[in-house]
């Protein structure tokens, strides 16, 4: 369905988000404020940034087929070396944005190629291990780099006034639109190009690939540096939104909640990624909302603690929807339109 | 001297610790091809099941307490990990990544469970008085808890070397872990031996809830994630399937902890735990004293 339209449809999209803050619409029961208050752009913003993660992560997971658990480590790479740059070392933002891309291309150059050499869940065990030892390295606070678990708060000084301030809320709110639509475009080109096809075949078959004379294991590290990469920009654009570094990023579960994002929107499909990406942001915020809400307050404990925490809910609902939809919604969605595709 | 006899046998409490959740976890992955991410949670659970039933019984004696918090620990764990593969993990028979899916979304539903419950603050685990001393061993002043943790983990590797050598499930889990499909097709159902797996390792895991929260002195919920990391390390350089190879490697991860952190400075333990793996998989891919992966 997607593919008859092309970019056609996405675009449009993206453009109609891109109104947003000019209008002064309220939506009652889904944002708080109306569409241009600051509220609602900034949940908007971090939802676009989750969904451009949660595709970077299906590069890898979905589209390569390597169950990597250490993809935390690629975006707190983003969001702290950036941070340090700026606020430790006084760095311009370009300069500092420079100094993160290198990084962010050698980390998952070196960690790819030792964790590349295993595979299946040997890979996952030590991908998992890696980023456990970027999330102690951040929480030991090294020469006080890090700020260990209070994290890093960029000081006014360090960003662009075009940054800075409720006011400009909408210019990091189109910043960070611009950013999926760019890792949509990117990613639509890679899994499309002639790489593309060869990760999609290792996922499905990764000796035939071997047979057939290509070298698996170079075309694993290409998806899975690329990805990381990705990851690391989307690390820098989310740490511009919140204005500071977190250790929270850092962390095995953080990676765990990308896996959930994906495959609740549809593992191997761009769309469902995204979607899973901004849909599981959007909820988990809104549902703090939801357990504040005076309906749940008054409900006796035994319903109350578990509805109060977001995470409880939307595992749960991970956890029935592996269970039972194995292709997650994009799945069902495509599923549907297929079955009105044959119906023509 | 007494320093490093006290940080041996720190270190081989906190080994003692990732051995009794790596067990369960190299055999489940041995058997079943299963990555259990619900392990850090059998292990969160049944230290609080062993907290409650601790503050339970106020009245009783301190012993009587502690011992009552550990087979609520072990009976919670098992139960726990029992229906668990009974409800999520047997349906997705075939899928595997489903299987390590639905364990990731029950790890993380649990631990959201657990705090919205009990919040997110550490409590603490009261002890009988002789726990909080410690034992003077070769001129150094051991805290007795870690003896206790030591003690317990010997005895559960005997316990399953004794299970796995000379009883007859025993058997049909080696040769599982050898060749599901030739068990099978010999007519022996193997679907029961990845049921008895998983109680017996929800069984170790809930024991080292129990006595993680004896060694710690506290539990809080995210306790039993961090443990889950270690005790994946122990057992990919243990080798993926063997309970020997999780024991060994459980010792030298802990030893190396305690000893680096100690001497080097706090954090590099940790670190040279996750280069330890690397080097391992680099030279010996299939771990310490794994088979063919």
């Amino acid at each position: 369905m997607l593919r008859r339209f092309g970019a056609t449809v996405p675009l449009a999209i993206a453009l109609v988000l891109a109104t947003f803050p000019f209008l002064n619409l309220t939506l009652p029961g889904i944002f708080d404020g109306p569409l241009s208050s600051a509220g609602t752009l900034n949940l908007l913003a971090l939802c676009f940034v989750f969904g451009a993660l949660a595709l970077t992560y299906d590069l890898v997971f979905g589209f390569t087929g390597l169950l990597s658990f250490g993809h935390a480590l690629y975006f707190a790479t983003g969001v702290y070396v950036t941070a340090i740059a700026l606020t430790r070392w006084n760095l311009s933002l370009p300069a500092a944005v420079g100094v993160t891309a290198l990084v962010a291309l050698v980390l998952p150059l070196v960690v790819g190629a030792i964790c590349l050499r295993t595979r299946d869940v040997p890979f996952a065990m030590v991908t998992l291990a890696f980023a456990e030892a970027g999330s102690i390295l951040v929480l030991q606070n090294p020469l006080g780099l890090t700020g260990g678990e209070e994290g890093l708060a960029l000081g006014a000084g360090s960003l662009p006034a075009a940054l800075l301030g409720v006011a400009n809320t909408r210019n990091l709110y189109w910043l960070a639109l611009a950013f999926l639509v760019c890792v949509c475009a990117i990613i639509w080109f890679a899994v499309n190009s002639r790489p593309g096809r060869v990760w999609q075949a290792i996922r499905e078959n990764e000796r035939r690939v071997a047979v057939l004379g290509l070298n698996p294991y170079m075309y694993k590290l290409g998806a899975f540096v690329l990805s990381a990469f990705l990851a690391s920009a989307a690390g820098i654009v989310y740490l511009l939104i919140e204005g500071g570094a977190n250790p929270q990023v850092t962390t095995a579960n953080f990676t765990l909640v990308l896996l959930v994002m994906v495959v609740l929107g549809g593992v191997g499909t761009l769309w469902g990624a995204v979607a899973g990406g901004i849909g599981y942001e959007y909820l988990d915020n809104r549902l703090v909302e939801f357990s504040n809400a005076s309906a749940v307050q008054g409900l006796p404990d035994v319903l109350r603690a578990p509805l109060s925490e977001p995470l409880f809910v939307l595992g749960t609902l991970f956890i029935v929807l592996v269970l039972f939809l194995p292709g997650g919604l994009g799945g069902v969605l495509r599923r549907g339109s297929r079955i009105a595709g044959d119906a023509k | 001297m007494s320093t490093i006899v006290l940080l041996s046998i720190t270190g081989l409490g906190l080994g003692a610790l990732y051995f009794l959740i790596a067990a369960g976890l190299s055999l489940i992955w041995g058997l079943m091809r299963v990555l259990n991410f619900a392990h850090g949670a059998f292990f969160t659970v049944a230290s609080y099941a062993a907290w409650l039933a601790m503050t339970s019984l106020p009245s009783a004696s301190p012993w009587l307490q502690w011992l009552v918090a550990l087979v609520a620990g072990v009976v919670t764990g098992g139960v726990f990990a029992t229906l668990a593969e009974l409800i999520l993990i047997r349906p997705l028979y075939r899928r595997p990544v489903g299987q390590v899916l639905v364990t990731v979304g029950l790890a993380l539903a649990t631990v959201a469970l657990v705090e919205g419950f009990f919040g997110t603050d550490a409590r603490t685990f009261a002890l009988p008085v002789w726990l909080t001393q410690t034992s003077a061993i070769a001129g150094a002043a051991i805290p007795n808890t870690r003896l206790v943790v030591v003690i317990a983990a010997v005895a559960v590797l005997l316990l399953l070397l004794f299970f796995l050598q000379r009883t007859r499930y025993g058997l049909i889990v080696r040769a599982g872990v050898e060749n599901r499909a030739m068990v099978s097709a010999l007519g022996i159902d193997v679907q029961r031996a990845f049921t008895l797996v998983f109680a017996i390792g929800g069984m170790a895991a809930g024991l080292a809830g129990a006595l993680g929260a004896t060694y710690f002195g506290s539990i809080d919920p995210a306790r039993g994630t961090s443990m889950l990391i270690s005790a994946f390390i122990v057992v990919v350089i243990g080798g993926l399937g063997s309970v020997t190879g999780s024991a060994l490697a459980a010792v030298i991860v802990g030893l190396l902890q305690q000893f680096l952190n100690f001497y080097a400075a706090a954090g590099v333990g940790d670190f040279a735990v996750v280069i330890l793996l690397a080097v391992v998989l680099l030279v010996r891919p299939s771990g310490l004293m794994g088979g063919k992966a």
